[in-house]
């Protein structure tokens, strides 16, 4: 009699979803309309795969939507002001990026202070520096740019799976292989179970916790290059707000936001049920955007009810089975 | 020091340890010598300072002063992992596990086996299972270490421990939510491991697993070393003496004249009252001023019992009346508006609230039955608060300080203390002495005493029978989930109890003898 686990849940909201569009709109269903739901969303599902890890682990990170910003400013000014080589620039901003994590996560540490409050002031601190380094949006030209977006694999029916897609997808691959096949991943789990207990048991929660928000750091570097090859340019003010996107798709996801259960391919899922929203409103054409965030907002209250009954449930249940003795 | 058994060569050397917490000094001086293949007990008071020393020693705080040896080589672990990789092993007083992983996981966390870097799931599986296996114990290893119960949870931390235990294993009241059965194995271990040479700490409350197990005892007091002798030199009496640094008011092992007070009318009557594959239906009747005692196995349906009976668990069949209504009993908030009051036995993960102060602590639920329109004033607060530190000798008398600073057998009279406070008519007591010393023992089954010479009607699960028989008027037997037998008045004695939770060649029959 075991239950149905929270991930299986939004598997089944996805494709009910996804059946519902189908029969509203008959050509719904094609390669093209999937493909373009990676692509749109390769770079929130790759924030999205990071903040899974901070957030089963007990924590949070604000700070992701800037680090995008920041990113694409950056690679943008290097590339387009510096003449700097693409790989160059990529190779130093993620450095950049894992410097800014590995601190944020010592600082949480080190003082014992809430990740909420330490991210927030990376939050401030990553979008004050992007605006610092330039106002307005830099379009990039390096061939590199267009080599990538002309690049597609081209399933049979029209879509084009593009690179940036497929970076997206190899992440989250990577991302469930690390989170559920490594130690470090087990540690990630056990964290969010206890820090205590987890230091206790004999884990360097310290290390942990910095290679974790660095992880999250990264991954938004990453995120933030691929928004720049989305777009074609880098721009102060882009990912407003994806931290909250990102968050609401871990929690869809079937993570619980307190930590310890959780899954990447969840994530995944709770990315393209935002998608596919978005992607609703698009078909339809009368709608505002707005509804995407509306009905966001709706799944995630759902989603935490459904936790919060399903842990009752269990608390109701207690830990009753006993131990089998067979003397 | 006396040559009476082989004192082996000295494996683990404390000498002069000293911590304090601000101005409370809980170590001072402490010397402590732990020799390779002994067992050897550390034994003190709640709050005397057992869980500080294994904490400074294994590096969980800073110590003040003070260096530890190990075979001869001082160490300073800074951590617990550190003191691991030093060979030292410890399972801490706060069982440390993580409910959200796996028996498995929870076993090899930081050391499972890998192959490129990925975790080999299978062989890890594998050799947990075998692991459990030498506790006898046959479970899924890939079911959360959550679902399952606190005693199977207990020997997890244990095993875990034992697994990695290179040269010292500390256990910190490890038997205190185990069966006699489960001890008896660990004990088990425990001898195999000293036959190899390693060197065993135990820490209990529990005398008698003194004597049978231990080849040495310390003991602590406030703080202080106050001796070290070998157990066979050293009588019960004088150890209690040790400990406490008095004579114990009373004897407790018997019946006394307080059972000729007068029994009540029923307060409180349960019939046909069960639950399906949870436990068999029973019929219970509480009269005013009465214990009941609940004995039996682990697992036998005591806690299950009062679960039921406190709404924690929804009754499927029978009836519950309270002074003679008719009540449904669907939530714990339904018992507490009639009254009952429930001290669980998994106080440490559910009862207490860390951060919450002593006195916040014991007012909680007074407030919640209270309701949150008539608040209680800091000064009616502070009142209940010192009352119940005084009644049940709670130290630090602190009110203002955090619970979690407390020794763990503090924070237990404390929650006790949450439920005394609201004054029930019907309060059930899952192994209310759990944890706590012999001086506060005594203690609390006087307090028992008294609460019901006011009319309190009591159910007291507890797995230690000459307890029971001390305070019970009426004795209920559990056996596999159901109430197989009562016993009353002069019937109440240990052997006959055993006999009743043994009968007829069922899988009772574990119970051993004493
Ligand atoms: N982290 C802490 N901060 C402040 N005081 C503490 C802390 N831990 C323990 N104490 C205090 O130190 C003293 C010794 O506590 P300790 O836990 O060592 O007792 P114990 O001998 O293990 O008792 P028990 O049998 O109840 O477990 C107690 O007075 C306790 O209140
Ligand atoms: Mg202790």
């Amino acid at each position: 009699m075991r239950r149905l686990p929270p991930v299986a849940i939004t598997a089944m909201v996805f494709v009910v979803g996804f059946a519902l569009c189908t029969v509203q709109f008959p050509n719904f269903a094609s390669t093209r309309v999937a493909a373009n739901l990676l692509t749109d969303n390769a770079f929130l599902g790759i924030v999205a795969a990071g903040m899974t890890f901070v957030i089963i682990s007990g924590g949070i990170d604000l700070s992701v939507g800037s680090v995008i910003g920041f990113t694409t400013v950056f690679v943008a000014l290097a590339i387009e002001r510096l003449g700097l080589p693409p790989l160059v620039a990529f190779a130093a901003i993620l450095l950049l990026c894992a410097a800014f994590g590995a601190a944020m996560g010592a600082v949480i540490h080190v003082f014992d202070m809430p990740p909420f409050i330490v991210t927030l002031a990376g939050m401030f601190l990553a979008r004050g520096a992007s605006f610092l380094m330039s106002t307005e949006s830099t379009p990039i030209s390096a061939p590199l740019y267009s080599t990538v977006s002309d690049f597609a694999v081209r399933p049979p029916g029209g879509g084009r799976l593009t690179a940036i897609a497929l970076i997206m997808l190899a992440v989250v691959a990577a991302g469930a292989v690390l989170l559920h096949f490594t130690r470090f991943g087990a540690n990630v789990y056990a964290l969010g179970g206890s820090r205590t207990t987890t230091a206790l048991m004999g884990i360097p929660v310290g290390s942990m916790t910095v290679r974790i928000y660095m992880l999250s750091s990264v991954l938004a570097g990453l995120a933030g290059i691929v928004f720049s090859f989305y777009t074609a340019a880098g721009y102060s003010l882009s990912a407003v707000g994806v931290e909250l996107d990102s968050i609401a798709a871990v929690v869809i996801g079937g993570t619980l936001l307190t930590g310890g259960q959780g899954s990447v391919v969840g994530t995944l899922l709770g990315v393209l049920i935002q998608g596919l929203i978005q992607t609703y409103i698009n078909f339809d054409g009368t709608l505002s955007s707005w509804w995407t965030k509306i009905v966001t907002g709706i799944l995630l209250f759902a989603f935490i009810a459904l936790q919060q009954a399903m842990l009752g449930i269990a608390r109701r249940a207690g830990p009753r089975k006993a131990g089998v003795h067979k003397s | 020091m006396n040559a009476i058994s082989d004192p082996g060569p000295a494996l683990l050397e404390v000498r002069g340890l000293s911590k304090s917490f601000g101005t409370l000094r809980a170590l001072q001086e402490v010397d402590f010598t732990l020799r390779a293949g002994e067992i050897h007990a550390l034994l003190g008071e709640n709050g005397a300072g057992k869980s500080t020393l294994i904490k400074a020693v294994t590096g969980v705080f800073p110590r003040d002063a003070g260096i530890v040896r190990l075979g001869g080589v001082e160490v300073a672990p800074r951590s617990a992992k550190a003191a691991v990789d030093a060979g030292i092993a410890t399972v801490y007083q706060e069982v440390n596990l993580l409910l959200n992983l796996s028996v498995a996981q929870n076993l090899y966390l930081g050391r499972q086996p890998t192959r490129f870097g990925l975790v080999r799931e299978a062989e890890m599986r594998r050799c947990a299972a075998a692991l459990l296996a030498e506790f006898d114990l046959h479970i899924d290893v890939a079911e959360p270490l959550g679902n399952y119960s606190v005693a199977v949870q207990h020997i997890t931390a244990i095993a875990r421990a034992v697994d990695q235990s290179a040269q010292v294993l500390i256990l910190d009241e490890p038997t205190a939510s185990l069966d006699r059965h489960e001890v008896e194995i660990l004990f088990a271990v425990m001898r195999k491991l000293a036959q190899r040479g390693i060197g065993v700490i135990f820490v209990t409350h529990f005398l008698d697993q003194v004597y049978e197990i231990c080849d040495r005892i310390t003991v602590l007091r406030n703080g202080r070393l106050i001796g070290e002798r070998t157990t066979a030199e050293l009588p019960r009496i004088e150890l209690i003496r040790m400990m406490l640094g008095r004579e114990l008011a009373e004897t407790t092992s018997e019946r006394t004249a307080a059972h000729a007070r007068q029994v009540g009318e029923i307060c409180a009557r349960f019939e046909d009252y069960g639950k399906a594959g949870y436990v068999a239906p029973f019929n219970l009747a509480l009269r005013r001023g009465e214990v009941v005692g609940l004995a039996g196995l682990l697992g036998s349906g005591r806690t299950e019992t009062a679960r039921l009976v406190f709404g924690a668990e929804r009754a499927d069949s029978g009836s519950a009346t309270v002074d003679g209504k008719p009540v449904r009993l669907q939530s714990p908030r339904d018992a507490v508006a009639h009254g009952f009051g429930y001290c669980p036995e998994e106080r440490k993960t559910e009862g207490i609230i860390a951060d919450l102060t002593v006195r916040e602590n014991i007012v909680l639920a007074l407030q919640a039955k209270r309701g949150l329109a008539k608040p209680l004033s800091r000064s009616e607060q502070e009142g209940i608060a010192m009352r119940f530190i005084g009644l049940l000798d709670i130290r630090p008398p602190e009110p203002e300080r955090p619970i979690g600073l407390l020794s763990g057998g503090n924070q237990q009279k404390v929650l006790l203390a949450r439920w005394l406070a609201t004054a029930p008519r019907l309060l059930v007591l899952d192994e209310p002495t759990r944890g706590i010393d012999v001086g506060a023992h005594a203690e609390i089954i006087r307090l028992i005493r008294d609460l019901c010479d006011d009319g309190l009607a009591l159910l007291v699960i507890s797995s230690e029978l000459d307890e029971i028989v001390t305070y019970s008027d009426r004795v209920v037997v559990l056996r596999d989930r159901a109430h197989v037998d009562e016993l009353e008045g002069d019937a109440i004695d240990i052997s006959n109890i055993l006999a009743a939770i043994a009968v007829a060649g069922s899988a009772g029959a574990e119970a051993g003898q004493p």
